[in-house]
């Protein structure tokens, strides 16, 4: 006698279009996309950089001064922002739990440090590049 | 894969995750304003170059950037996954390989400027 588990054939590919979550979750894991992208691009800067002449930096600022690349850093910003920034402090109590004691500290507490520490890193970033 | 091996590639994840989440929306902001013209004072050659000459503005670039690399390589390595992808040591060594090199790229530049 064999029995045969009835098993419910799922997609590989488009499983995560199912349920609301596991589209947030897939939202969420694309970000790494832009992560690696603006790294690179960093690179290309201080590659531009270490030629040591103005000319090759000012061509690099260049190369980002058209229509194009600004809508691509305004959704860049909005998307990190929603899906990269505000979500990896959401799962931070969740990742990192701070026990005190016998205690847990609050999740909320730990998402409101995330906040705080996040506009104070963004003010020194602007104050260094002479924005503020 | 090794608990030993896991633990270093998770570390690396959540600290460029951490470091990512924290420094990229400034980055982003900062490259909007070039894109609109609006280069500020402080990424102007001289301004830039200076900072980026700096021991201790190296080592929060290579910082910044490397374990950024890292998270991002590994995130990627599981999106292959779950996108249907079923070749996960051909995308680990793939993924993890142009992290590698950007990091080494990354410290050969800074040790040049």
């Amino acid at each position: 006698m064999s029995r045969q588990p009835y098993v419910r054939p799922i997609s590989k590919t488009t499983w995560y279009m199912r349920n609301g979550r596991y589209k947030r979750y897939m939202l969420r894991e694309v970000t790494c996309l832009l992560v690696g992208f603006y790294s690179l691009l960093a690179i290309f800067g201080l590659a531009a950089l270490a030629a040591g002449t103005p000319e090759r930096w000012d061509a690099f600022l260049a190369s980002q001064q058209n229509g194009l690349m600004v809508a691509v850093h305004a959704i860049a910003l909005v998307y990190f922002l929603v899906y990269m920034t505000f979500d990896w402090f959401k799962l931070a109590p969740k990742a990192m739990p701070v026990q005190l004691g016998e205690k847990k500290l609050p999740a909320q507490v730990i998402v409101i440090g995330h906040y705080l520490a996040w506009v104070v890193v963004s003010l020194v970033i602007f104050w260094l590049a002479g924005v503020i | 894969m090794s608990i030993a091996k896991k633990s270093v590639v998770w570390g690396l994840f959540a600290a460029g995750g951490t470091i990512s989440a924290f420094v990229f929306p400034a980055m982003i902001a900062l490259f909007l304003l070039i894109a609109l013209g609006k280069t500020p004072a402080g990424l102007q050659f001289e301004s830039i170059h200076a900072f980026a000459t700096n021991w201790l503005g190296k080592l929060s670039l290579f910082v910044v950037i490397s374990l950024s690399l890292w998270h991002a390589a590994h995130r990627l390595r599981v999106v292959f996954h779950d996108f249907g992808v079923r070749l996960d040591k051909v995308v680990a060594n793939a993924v993890y390989l142009v992290a590698l090199i950007g990091t080494v790229m990354t410290a050969f530049y800074l040790y040049v400027i």
